[in-house]
């Protein structure tokens, strides 16, 4: 470049103030967009860990009064708060199970057999995720009591089961489309029969949409409230727990409990990048 | 026992619904032999390579292996092993217990295991590879540990289906002579399907020329270049001039055919059968061109003609030519001839084309063509 004499009539003048802030918006814009937008999705997981930490005057966790671990030293301290818990881990635990290995036997079966009825099976999966959740619960309410079996924790689990296959076969079928058939025939190519070839390649290879789908059951389980509502009779399930005390004032240890699901799910979350990021660069 | 039958297809069928893949084949190929199914995309060759892997079942027939019927048994309970066209890798296994997958299936013993993929990954030159994952290869590199993982487990036939078509042109070159080297090697059967009638003219002992279900001829390369049975297997195989004409004299070794424009070329007795409508071929490497002026040579078929068309391709001058019999002909001249006539032939001038009666061949109008056309 060579140094021309600077023309003071066409010369550039300092940056207006517009001209900065529209080059800083360029520049960070995007960065504040961004913070804001996670600080609105985060804002009221912030406050139900900050109000573990409170020390309400009176039932109502509603106003911060000061910083306090009791609710953390005596997490069960609330009455009939410990059996709520249980109850929804059990419920979460067996028919996440349950549903994962029904889903994942349908997902197959959707994805690699072409059979009469195909089409419609692939509907009536879809039908229950489309269906609210109050017109399932009233309707399942209505089959229990009209073939007479009373609601305990065995209704719930037929419940969460049902709703759970769904979201299962949907998330193992979009694993399962796509798979490469040649793996399996190489792998019978080389010896191994069906059920060989199914756990040593199928199996591996399908893995993790079977993870993400068991993880996305117990995520729906464990907080559903409306149709584990119709279905519970008796039985007290977490979800329900805080709603019935809603009226008469939120326990802190409510929070407790949230605050160990969340930061549970967001361990899982994290081990499972982890291993597939080491599986990765091996 | 060198002609000892590896594989045996008998009447084979395939149907899909409506569709013939494989209409009613039968093969033999022989022990140790480099065979291939060559053809174009849907001629059946890949389907016919299936049903012997045992992925497919034959709607109707018989495939035997070594002797035994084979037609119903799973691919898992057939001493055959595969070599994918997309390489069928395991992505969640390293390269080491890919090659190892057929040896564990059979209970082998760690230590014969790591002896036997030591040496199948040298044979294939990817020794220090065992702990890489196939994503981490190229194209390649996959296609050898591929071979590697079939070949470790010594079947008594080796299927391959079209293992060299995602490479480049370079690499492909250099693994055909590979594959060659590693079939003589072991000396196992290979099954080679290919649609590149050059991979399989480097590589194969005989050649199966499949269209529409069905092979039109079966025999050596040089066989198949130099005496195609049908216009389809003259045309897929390399390029060649067809004449339509009358046979109108027989004599003892050659035959004279009459072609439009009363012009007579001759061409061996044994190249023709029964009917007298014939069509003559010739390659166009085998046709010389010379002045209107210079005496062609003696015993010779001799057209005139005129230059249409003149493109210089380096090794070659390939010429357009129309003769006196109305159609176009194609002549490939080295460029030596070229330099003795000391120029191009130019598009106009008018030459004499000559090619010996025993580079003439007769060929049969194909089975499916016939049955479209007439």
């Amino acid at each position: 470049m060579t140094a021309r004499p600077i023309d003071p009539r066409t010369a550039p003048l300092r940056p207006t103030v517009a001209q900065r802030l529209g080059r800083w918006l360029s520049r960070y814009g995007l960065f504040v967009y961004t913070g804001l937008a996670i600080a609105y999705l985060m804002m009221p997981i912030a406050i139900m860990i900050l109000f573990s930490f409170n020390k309400p005057v009176g039932k109502s966790n509603f106003t911060w009064v000061k910083f306090s671990l009791d609710a953390w030293l005596n997490p069960f301290g609330a009455l009939g708060l410990q059996d709520a818990v249980v109850a929804s881990l059990e419920v979460a635990f067996v028919s996440t199970l349950v549903a994962t290995i029904l889903g994942t036997l349908v997902g197959l079966a959707l994805t690699r057999y072409a059979f009469r009825g195909r089409s419609a099976t692939n509907l009536f999966i879809f039908l229950p995720m489309a269906t609210p959740e109050i017109v399932l619960g009233a309707s399942l309410l209505t089959m229990f009591v009209s073939i007479g079996q009373p609601r305990n924790l065995l209704t719930i689990l037929i419940a969460h089961i049902m709703f759970n296959i769904s979201y299962v076969v949907v998330t193992v079928r979009a694993r399962l489309t796509g798979f490469p058939r040649h793996l399996e025939e190489a792998a019978m190519d080389l010896g191994a029969t069906e059920w060989v070839t199914f756990w040593k390649v199928t199996f591996p290879l399908i893995f993790p949409g079977i993870m993400a789908a068991a993880l996305l059951a117990f995520s729906l389980s464990i907080d559903d409230f409306v149709i584990t509502n119709f279905t519970a009779g008796q039985t007290v399930t977490f979800p329900m727990y805080i709603y019935g005390s809603y009226r008469i004032g939120v326990p802190v240890q409510v929070n407790v409990i949230g605050t160990v699901i969340f930061l549970t799910a967001v361990g899982a979350v994290v081990v499972s990048t982890i291993l597939q990021r080491r599986d990765r660069g091996a | 026992m060198g002609s000892h039958i590896g594989v045996r297809l008998v009447d084979v069928v395939k149907r899909f619904g409506d569709v013939i893949a494989v209409d009613r084949i039968n093969l033999d190929v022989h022990d140790g032999e480099f065979f291939s199914l060559l053809g174009p995309s849907g001629c059946g060759k890949t389907t016919t390579l299936r049903m012997i892997g045992g992925f497919e079942e034959p709607t109707s027939g018989l495939i035997e292996l070594d002797g035994k019927d084979v037609t119903w048994l799973p691919p898992y309970r057939r001493n055959v092993n595969t070599v994918f066209q997309s390489y069928a890798l395991f992505p969640h296994l390293s390269i080491f217990e890919n090659v190892a997958f057929g040896l564990r299936r059979k209970k082998v013993g760690d230590a014969e295991i790591r002896r036997r993929v030591t040496e199948m990954l040298a044979l294939v030159e990817l020794a220090g590879f065992e702990r890489r994952k196939p994503t981490q290869l190229s194209g390649g590199q996959a296609q050898r540990v591929a071979l590697a993982r079939a070949l470790i487990n010594r079947p008594a036939v080796l299927l391959l289906d079209e293992p060299l078509g995602a490479l480049d042109l370079k690499l492909r070159k250099q693994m055909q002579l590979e594959l060659k080297r590693i079939q003589q090697e072991v000396g196992i059967t290979f099954i080679y399907v290919t649609h590149d009638q050059e991979e399989a003219m480097t590589m194969s002992d005989r050649i199966a020329v499949m269209n529409r279900g069905h092979y039109e001829q079966l025999a050596d390369p040089e066989t198949l270049y130099e005496r195609p049975a049908t216009r389809f297997v003259a045309g897929f195989l390399g390029i060649s001039n067809l004449l339509r004409g009358t046979i109108v004299e027989k004599a003892e070794r050659y035959a004279a055919v009459r072609l439009s424009g009363d012009a007579v070329v001759r061409l061996p007795v044994a190249a023709v059968n029964g009917t007298s409508g014939v069509e003559v071929g010739v390659r166009p490497e085998k046709i010389r061109l010379f002045g209107t002026e210079t005496p062609a040579p003696e015993g010779f078929n001799i057209l005139s003609g005129t230059i249409r068309d003149a493109s210089y391709l380096g090794v070659s001058t390939q010429y357009v030519v129309e003769t006196s019999t109305g159609g176009r002909m194609t002549v490939y001249e080295q460029n030596v001839e070229r330099t003795l006539h000391g120029s191009l032939y130019r598009p106009g001038e008018d030459v004499q084309l000559a090619w010996s009666p025993d580079h003439s061949f007769a060929v049969a109008p194909s089975v499916a063509e016939s049955a479209d056309e007439e």
